[in-house]
């Protein structure tokens, strides 16, 4: 009922919209006010070949070769893809495959990197300080070959979002200063730092996507960043369409369609991207990388990664280079000893668990968190009935009900599943966060979409295979009946001719008269017709 | 008597025009085919392997349809396929005769083929290349795994390979129940130390 | 007006074929496991119950009375029930083959569904018009879909539940039946037919 009541006053204007569900988690910032500090470099740096969502590179560089920082070391394959640069100069050591952060503990083939100190750039890639003036497809090109990808978390290539489409006009770019997950605040200290920067890299958006209105948005526990926001927007120039909104804090409010729903109060329709609704939704993170890219001419190297959790002596948020083994960052912080502490990449909500430190930082990593005992012993919690209390539904951000839902995907009712939704759950985490009987519901949707996907995989090539299959059937089919037609016209060419001989011994002294021309031509094929099954013999 | 008459006449009259809104409608409703074997069909994997007994799907679909053949001979699609067709069938789910094997892929050993394009005749989705006194080899991609292509090689160079599991079709399995058991007792430990 | 809103209300839910008179059990237990069958054959049954329900009244009152062969009664309406199911069976092959193999046996068996022969006769016994006859059995036939595609609901719901194995199946089904026609006991006070 006062959810009713909220959407009612909503509809009504009388008070802010806001998305439906979310939760409030303990916050944990722990490093919020840690100034960012720049890792020492490590000695060996390595590089997977996918640090995005979309198609894997292919390494262009081979073993003893020497590289620059910011040198491309592998292309990309396909559309949805970007390539990689070297983080450091070096000397490429091996490529083999190596683990990285996924769920299924598989590796990826990587480049390993061994620095040699002197930090070299590659400086092939012009600045362009006159970007106002500069055509956006050419822009688009430079994001692209720098390699950036959405540094909030996702890793989304982002140059495909900054695109001017007629029939899709970007009215508002929303910058997202979120930052909703616990323990992160990378993004914030960015804010806070580089709020000139980030603002570049805003004004470069809205040049290439067209538009002059801008919407900051930032929760309202960072004060001190959307201070420094609106500090840094006030000495800017043709930014004056561009607002800071604080908004109360709420998880997962960082979410883009959330996010878009708190600002416009327009809905992302299910299936659709934001730009069908005319909005672009670029992280602060992005922002920077993409000043970086433009105006410096660097590639993407390095990020803001956050360490932080409750097991790890000092919190910090740390600029590090792509590439840098988690372990070292650890050992940096204070934390050697790894027994009895799960570490998690990204934020608790929605990260990924690790099963050892032995992991490069990519594009993805917003963060790194070790969590003490009881975060573990929360995660193994024992999976008790669902009592119905109806607190995930109320907490789904994406108005979906996560109880059913976990129960069609349990027993592998698929389409069940589909219809009640299951791809508009962004995996927030919060039915999980809330459950009393500890189910591990997004883990269940997750393995719903992995069966989903699974299962179209499987019918598109078994579609594929029929087609083969009765092409082939066709084929041999045609094949069969040429055989037959030709056969059947051989012997129709050739049996009279061998009929003919014996036939015209004993019609030759016939022959003489043309009258009988016409029988002996008619006992001919009479013949032929009575021959012919014992050919077949 | 009359009674008796009437009753024969009127039970008689009214089935005999029944009978002729049925026949009626028989030709209105009429149907060729039966839809039933392309629904099976579309739920089998097309492998084209024959291990359920019939020279392929289509055939075996039509089998199943008329009832002929029962639904759990198709090795390749294992239990999910087994079950769909059962509740498409509306028939009792059976077990699958044989457990499934892994995803397999056909690779041919080029150095020993000697280029006699049996395999090639045999591969039912036209998966492998090749030519006569040519190596064949099979295209990743379109292979099913259906092992039809080992056997007609004279020299034995087909080698059928577990298929690489790729990170892109990696699949969350379920949450461990074990997992949760575990939980359960370290809990109910801590309880009693309490 | 009213008269036609109560003959509907109670045949609906008040004497309700499938909870309170227990008719028709067989196709309720049989077809309820998945909503889109029991759909389908909710559709099957209102067609064949409320046709049922008119051609016998005609007959009833324009041959078995006048002709004076009331003993033929069963005969002629299982004749009629029996034209009809035949019609709807074709009918269904031609447009949903997929309902027409998940209703297997049971949509002939509508021929020997004894709520369908029951609101053929007991329509005939209450001396209803022409008009009420046929809104008695459209409501008695709606009254079944209804309690049908409910009942099909709460299983598929049940289905994804961890039920204890002795519970599993049938034994669930049948207490849930059970609890339904309880709380359309509910209905009893409603209407004073």
């Amino acid at each position: 009922m006062p959810a009713m009541l909220r959407t009612l006053a909503q509809k009504m204007g009388l008070i802010a919209h806001s998305f439906s569900g979310g939760i409030h988690p303990e916050m944990h910032k722990l490093s919020d006010d840690k100034a960012i500090e720049t890792v020492k470099l490590a000695s060996m740096l390595i590089l997977p070949m996918k640090q995005h969502i979309g198609t894997p590179c292919s390494a262009l560089v081979s073993v003893g070769d020497h590289v620059l920082r910011g040198q491309k070391i592998a292309k990309s394959e396909g559309y949805l893809s970007v390539p990689v640069h070297a983080s450091t100069s070096g000397r490429v050591l091996k490529i083999e495959e190596s683990p990285i952060a996924h769920p299924s503990g598989m590796g990826m083939p990587s480049v390993f990197i061994e620095a040699d100190g002197d930090d070299q750039s590659d400086h092939s890639l012009a600045a362009i300080p006159d970007w106002q003036n500069t055509d956006p497809t050419l822009l688009r090109e430079r994001a692209r070959m720098c390699g950036l990808a959405g540094l909030g978390g996702a890793a989304f290539p982002t140059f495909i979002k900054l695109v001017q489409d007629k029939r899709f006009p970007i009215e508002t770019v929303i910058l997202n200063g979120i930052e909703c997950e616990p323990y992160l605040t990378n993004d914030h200290r960015l804010m806070v730092e580089k709020a000139s920067e980030i603002l570049d890299g805003m004004a470069i958006i809205m040049h290439m996507v067209g538009t002059t209105s801008g919407i900051i948005a930032i929760e309202d526990n960072k004060a001190d960043a959307a201070t420094a926001m609106r500090d840094a927007l006030s000495s800017k120039e043709g930014m004056d369409d561009v607002q800071v909104h604080v908004l109360p804090t709420r998880y997962p409010q960082g979410s883009e369609k959330q996010l878009i729903y708190s600002l416009t109060g327009h809905e992302v329709p299910a299936g659709k991207l934001p730009m069908h609704i005319g909005v672009l939704c670029q992280n602060v993170g992005t922002c920077k990388a993409l000043h970086d890219a433009v105006i410096l001419g660097q590639p993407l190297t390095e990020r803001i990664v956050t360490l932080s959790g409750d097991a790890l002596p000092q919190p910090a948020n740390l600029n590090v280079r792509l590439g840098t083994p988690i372990r070292s960052l650890f050992e940096r912080q204070g934390l050697v000893d790894f027994n009895g502490i799960q570490i998690v990449h990204g934020g608790p909500m929605m990260g990924e668990r690790l099963r050892h430190p032995d992991i490069p930082v990519i594009k993805s990593t917003s963060g790194i968190l070790a969590l003490g005992q009881q975060a573990i012993a929360a995660a193994h919690s024992a999976e008790d009935p669902c009592i119905r209390c109806g607190h995930c539904s109320e907490v789904c951000p994406a108005s979906l009900v996560p109880n059913l839902l976990a129960d069609f995907c349990r027993s592998d009712q698929t389409e069940k599943a589909e219809s009640y939704q299951l791809f508009d759950c962004i995996e927030c985490g919060c039915c999980s966060y809330v459950c009393p009987s500890n189910i591990p519901l997004v883990h269940y949707f997750r393995y719903g979409k992995g069966q989903v996907s699974m299962q179209r995989r499987e019918q598109s090539f078994a579609e594929a295979s029929r087609h083969r299959s009765e092409g082939r059937d066709v084929r041999l089919q045609r094949e069969l009946d040429e055989k037959a037609a030709r056969r059947s016209r051989v012997r129709r060419t050739h049996a009279p001719k061998a009929e003919a001989t014996p036939d015209s011994v004993t019609a030759a002294p016939a022959a003489a008269t043309t009258a009988d021309k016409t029988a002996s031509s008619a006992e001919k094929t009479v013949a032929v017709d009575q021959t012919s099954p014992e050919e077949k013999k | 008597m009359t009674g008796l008459l009437y009753a024969l006449a009127s039970l008689g009259l009214f089935a005999l025009c029944a009978g002729i809104v049925l026949a009626i409608a028989q030709k209105i409703f009429h149907i060729e085919g039966d839809p039933m074997i392309d629904n099976i069909d579309n739920l089998l994997p097309q492998t084209q392997c024959g291990q359920c007994g019939y020279p392929g799907c289509k055939p075996y679909a039509t089998a199943v349809a008329s009832g002929e053949a029962d639904v759990n001979h198709c090795v390749p699609g294992g239990e999910r396929t087994m079950l769909q067709i059962a509740d498409l069938m509306g028939v009792e789910a059976k077990d699958v005769e044989e457990e499934a094997s892994a995803p397999m892929l056909a690779f041919v050993r080029e150095d020993e083929c000697i280029g006699c394009t049996l395999c090639i005749k045999a591969c039912p989705v036209d998966a492998i290349i090749g030519a006569p006194k040519q190596y064949h080899t099979v295209i990743v991609d379109h292979c099913t795994g259906c092992t039809l292509c080992v056997e007609p090689c004279p020299v034995d160079c087909i080698d059928m390979l577990v298929k690489p599991e790729l990170i892109e079709h990696w699949a969350w399995p379920l949450p461990d129940t074990k997992r949760s058991q575990l939980g359960h007792e370290r809990r109910e430990q801590h309880a009693g130390h309490a | 007006m009213t008269e036609f809103a109560l003959i509907l209300l109670s045949a609906v839910l008040v004497n309700n074929y499938v909870l309170t008179k227990f008719l028709g059990i067989c196709p309720f237990l049989g077809t309820s496991s998945k909503v889109e069958t029991a759909v389908g054959m909710s559709f099957a049954v209102m067609f064949v119950m409320t046709l049922a329900s008119t051609a016998s009244w005609l007959v009833q009152q324009y041959v078995l009375i006048p002709l004076d062969l009331l003993y033929l009664q069963t005969i002629f309406f299982i004749l009629i029930i029996a034209s009809l199911v035949q019609l709807i069976e074709m009918m269904i092959h031609k447009t949903s083959p997929v309902l027409y193999q998940a209703l297997g046996i049971f949509l002939p068996l509508i021929t020997t569904n004894c709520a369908v022969l029951g609101v053929a006769i007991l329509n005939v016994q209450q001396d209803q018009t022409f008009l009420t006859s046929a809104l008695y059995g459209a409501g008695a036939a709606i009254g079944f879909a209804l309690v049908l595609i409910l009942f099909a609901g709460i299983r598929e719901r049940i289905d994804v539940s961890p039920v204890p194995a002795a519970f599993k199946g049938s034994p669930l089904a049948l207490i849930t039946a059970g609890m339904m026609s309880l709380a359309f006991m509910g209905f009893s006070g409603l209407v004073k037919v």
